[in-house]
This record gives structure tokens, sequence and C-alpha cells, in this order.
């Protein structure tokens, strides 16, 4: 039986959690094409899309989860990935709009026409194809990821000074993302896309489709991501985050174990990118920010690291309340971030999904210890040595 | 001195220093197969750093270092040392707190190290019942599912010296193993290092000195980064020298 083998490789939360994803995802597709649009329980297409948004949210705080929350490594670079995929995606949007752009240019996008470009540069060549845009969606997060790494991991950079270079990464790809002569729009970046597969972009039905891919993509992440963190190399990875050093003495190549899983999560973080942006339209080099990076650890933190749920719903919970927020009370929101923030660290080290794991959780935890979890959530403890 | 031949390790006239301080001065030490040599020595005699230089951590600033009698340990890493057979428990017990007694064996049986061959990894019946046997021999079978911050100090210490017997080394580094234990679980840990030790190299750096007698073996006195004296715990324990710096006090 089918279900037999979900439940053996995903145990009871795992699988349930799923059920629930899957029925919430039938739910919504039923109550917008179903009922009419003035029935209390109709979920408007407008509702679909920023969901579809944040089911993107949620794959990439996955990813995040997965160097982090097993491995230990506290990436705040994480967006570049992302809009790198974005990106990808956008590049191949903006070849299909054809010469139906201002410019009416077949071939190039109408920026290019505007800085009076001849040609399509090389790198824009294969963007047409939607196989292409989507490979390159993986395989430029990827390929930046590992190179990367390589030079990190290979190097023992661990700790805060990784983390102040992810940032680093990101804000140097922000600034050149900005340059006009880069090539990808500059501060505008990539935008008025009109169809995705021929299908138009703008049009309820294709939003509808987009979201559902987006819940089948984080739902086959979900169960992957469960399979990889439950092997034996999994098992190594969280060995190799509570006590690094432990590990090299075993004989495990601790470089080979971050590096494999360090590409794994950029490209993860790019396929998000790559779903994000035909739901929202636009890609431009804000997706760089290195806030947005922070933020989106902010996500994981408060959904629980180290756990698959907990990140889901912390990109959900989190993005929801902001979109509540800051169209009600638009100057408040960055202070509840910082509330949410000092709050989970202090009153929830491991997330919401520490509330259902009180068991696990040492007793009688004292306010210092609390305040050290601030320090060791963010900060995260130094690899302690023999 | 010894034979090149029957040397698992020989260190021959190794200095480290940190900031000037010389942790490691001149020492000379030499490991037969198959022997179980105690170290002991004051607070900063260089007993851990010695360690330290043994299993790749810390590089000698000069000296020889040989492992089975002709490879240079200074060229290898901590990995490939570890890979070579040279295992090591640290002073603080040191294991995976998060898993289980029962996966920290696993992650230290001899088993493949790579990243494609743990990704498909599937547990065999021999190798859940080699877990099953080391458990017994450490006596935390009926721990074997519980996480292992839950364990005792003392238990802590079986499942590192535990994970170390898994890995299946040549040369067992192990550092404090009697620290926290009970005195009847201290003569436990003796008995099976010496049974250990009929068939691997085995240094035990220790300061409780009732372990060191009943592990009825050679003796090294570190001092100040040197071998101070060497022999039986009776004849160290009568050299002047030793009882100055170490045991008078």
């Amino acid at each position: 039986m089918i279900s037999d083998k979900f439940y053996k490789y995903l145990g009871i939360s795992g699988s349930s959690f799923l059920c629930i994803m899957g029925g919430a995802i039938l739910i919504i597709v039923a109550s917008n094409t179903l009922l009419n649009s003035d029935h209390p329980l109709h979920v408007s297409s407008y509702v679909v899309t920023l969901l579809g948004k944040y089911l993107c949210y949620a794959i990439l705080a996955i990813s995040i989860d997965l160097v982090w929350g097993y491995c230990g490594v506290l990436s705040l670079g994480h967006g570049a990935f992302f809009a790198l995929g974005g990106y990808a995606m956008g590049m191949h949007l903006m070849r299909e709009i054809g010469p139906r752009g201002v410019y009416g240019n077949p071939v190039l996008p109408d920026f290019m026409v505007f800085l009076n470009w001849k040609e399509l540069p090389w790198y824009w060549y294969g963007f047409d194809m939607f196989w292409f845009a989507i490979l390159m969606a993986v395989v430029a997060p990827a390929l930046l990821a590992y190179i990367f790494g390589w030079l990190a991991f290979r190097s023992r950079v661990t700790g805060v000074y990784l983390s102040i270079m992810t940032q680093a990464l990101t804000f140097a790809l922000l600034l050149a993302f900005y340059r006009n002569d880069m090539g990808f729009g500059g501060n505008n970046g990539l935008t008025d896309f009109k169809d995705v597969l021929g299908f138009n972009i703008q049009e309820n039905r294709t939003r509808l489709v987009l979201f559902v891919i987006s819940g089948l993509v984080l739902m086959i992440t979900f169960m992957f991501s469960k399979i990889l963190v439950d092997s034996k190399y999994g098992k190594a990875l969280i060995a190799i985050r509570d006590s690094e050093s432990r590990v090299r003495f075993l004989g495990y190549r601790v470089e080979h174990y971050k590096l494999f899983i360090w590409t794994l999560s950029a490209g993860l973080a790019g396929i998000a990118g790559a779903l994000y942006v035909p739901q929202v339209g636009i890609i431009n080099p804000s997706e760089f920010s290195p806030a947005n990076s922070i933020e989106a650890v902010l996500w994981v933190a408060v959904g629980g690291r180290g756990t698959l749920i907990g990140p889901v719903l912390g990109a959900i919970l989190v993005n929801g309340s902001k979109t509540i927020l800051t169209s009600a009370f638009p100057e408040v929101w960055l202070f509840t971030l910082g509330a949410i923030f000092i709050f989970v660290t202090i009153f929830l080290p491991k997330g919401i999904m520490g509330l259902f794991n009180r068991s696990n959780r040492k007793s009688n935890a004292s306010g210092i210890s609390k305040i050290a979890g601030l320090r060791k959530i963010f900060i995260f403890d130094g690899k302690k040595d023999g | 001195m010894a034979d090149r031949k029957d040397t698992v390790l020989y260190l021959d006239n190794i200095s480290v220093s940190f900031d000037g301080f010389k942790a490691i001065n001149h020492l000379s030490l030499y490991i037969t197969r198959g022997e179980l040599r105690a170290i002991i020595g004051p607070n900063g005699a260089g007993k851990t750093t010695m360690m330290d230089i043994i299993t790749g951590k810390t590089k000698p600033d000069t000296g020889t270092l040989l492992f089975n009698g002709n490879i240079d340990l200074k060229k290898l890493d901590e990995v490939s040392i570890a890979e070579l057979g040279i295992g090591r428990k640290f002073q603080k017990p040191t294991i995976f707190e998060n898993q289980t007694v029962y996966d920290n064996i696993l992650l230290s049986l001899d088993n493949p190290r790579g990243v494609i061959a743990n990704l498909g990894y599937v547990t065999t019946k021999s190798t859940s019942d080699k877990i099953d046997e080391l458990l017994e021999i450490i006596r935390l079978t009926k721990y074997k599912n519980l996480e292992g911050s839950n364990l005792s100090h003392g238990q802590k210490q079986w499942l590192e010296i535990g994970m170390l017997l898994a890995q299946d080394p040549d040369v067992l580094l192990v550092d404090e193993p009697a620290a926290g234990m009970t005195d009847a679980e201290t003569a436990d840990t003796a008995k099976l290092l010496i049974n250990i030790a009929k068939t691997k190299s085995v240094i035990v750096v220790e300061h409780d000195m009732e372990f060191i007698r009943a592990l009825n073996s050679k003796v090294t006195v570190l001092h100040e980064g040197a071998v101070l004296a060497e022999g039986s715990l009776d004849q160290v324990s009568k050299n002047q020298e030793v009882i100055d710096v170490y045991l008078g006090r």
C-alpha cells in the first residue's frame, strides 16, 4: 500500500502534515472555482495568488532550515539564491513577451531596446526555452553556492563569520543587479510579463494553477527533505551541527557534507524563486536586499528550526501577519517583526514546533538559559571542541 | 629505541608552542603494537596537546611523528588520521547529545564515510547486531533509544568509549575516561581498556591513581611538555622528581 510507505518514510507528523496541506489546497481550489464571488467562503483570486506567494516562501524556509536547522550553517544570504532562481524565470517570461513589448522587438526585451542594445547578450541565450530557464533556476544558484561553499567550508569558515559572508554575497549581488550594464533590467528588474507557457499570466485560472503547482512543489520538497534528514547522511549532518570536530575525528569529511546540503539548499531556494516570480509578476534587485534574507531566517526561527513543519508554518504565519499588518498599520510592521523575534527567542527558543514537543524540552529553563537561547538561536553556540 | 616495525606511534623530539608558550617541549614517545600506556602529569603538562598533535588537530612546530613506522602524520589532517585508524575520546565526553544512543554508535561504526554512501545507507542485520553487541559491552542496551543528552556523565563516558570501539581503530587515545564515574564503574572501565589492549594499542590519560594502578601498565609522566619519567607505576612513584612536581602535591 502506498499509504503504508508514506507512513513509514514520513512518520505520523509528516504524513498528517502532508494530508492537511493537500486538503487545504483542494479546499482553496474548490472554493475559488465553485463558489460565487459573493459567497462568504469564497477565496478570491487575489488571495489565491497571495497564498501561492507564501507557499514559495515556505519552500525557501525549508531550504534555509536544511542548512541552518540541520547543519548549523546560518545563512543570511539565502534571498540571493531565491532571487537568482527568480531572475532565471523572469528572463524566460521576458523572452516569452516576444514582439508584444512596447518597442515591438521580437527578440530584445524592452529595456535592452531602451538602452540601445543591438543584440541579445550571450547569457540570455536559451532562456526562450522553458525547460532551460527552469534548469538555470536551479543550476545558477546551486553553482554559485557550490563555489562559495567550496571556498568557505574547506577553509573552515563557520559561525558568524560565514553568516556575515553570506550577507556580503547577497549585498554584492544587489549592487551588481542594480547596474543597467548587467543586462538584467537594472533598477526596474524584469516585469510586464504576458504569458507563461502560452497561458495569460494575469488570468485567474493561470494563477490558480500556479498556486497548485507551488503547493505540490512544497509538498514534494517536504517529503524529499524529510527522507534526506532521516537518512544516515542526515544523522551525520545533525552530528556536525552539534559537534563538528567530533565528527571529523570520526573520519567524516565535514566539508563535503556541508557543501552537499548547502548546494542542494541553494538549488531549492532557486526553485522557490522561479515559482514566485510568475505569481508576483516582477523580479527586481530589491529581492537581493540583505533584510529579505534575514526575514526569511526569522520565519524558520518562528516556526522552529530543525523541524521541517516549523519553517512552513513560520513562513505562512509571519507573512500572513505581514500582509494584514502592513495594510492595516503600515508603520508598525517592523516593530512587530522585531517584537516577534524577541518573543520567540526568549519564550519559544524552539519556535512554534517547540510547543508540541514539550516533553523534549529541558524542564524549568531559567531566565538566564532563556537569554542564552537568544544567543544560541541567532549567533549560535560556538562549536565545542574537546 | 624500540624497533620501528613494532612501533605503532613514534613521536620524536616534538615541540609546539602557542604564542611563545612551549606546550610540548622536545617530547619523545614510542608506543608499540598492542601496548597499554598510561600518561599522567600535572595540569598543563601537555597531555591533551599531545593527543591533539597525534590526531592532527594541532600541527607540531618541529619533530618527527610517524604511524606504523612510515606514515608521516604531520602531513595529514584529522579526517585522514581517523581513517588510518587512530581514534580518540575527548576529556569532556563528546557525544551527539540530540541523537539516540543507537545513532551515536551507528555514526561511529567503521562504515563508508562518504556523502553518497550515506545518502542511500540502509542498516543491515549484521550492522544492528554489531551495534547491539557494542551496547551490551558499554551497558547501555536499555538506553538504546534515549537521546544522548539524557545520559549521566559516566554513561556518556561509556558511550564515547563505545563510539571509539565502533570505529575499530588500531590506536585508541583515551583522555580521562574515569572522570565522573563511580568506583565500580572506574574499575570496569579499567578492565575494559585492558581487554581492548589485547588487540589494539591504547594510550590513556588519567589523574585517578587507583585507575592507573588497575591498568597495571607502563606509565609515562609528562611535565612541562616533556617526559619526566617512564616505567611501572611503582617505579615512577618513587622517583623524587615525579613526587616533587606531581604526586607530592
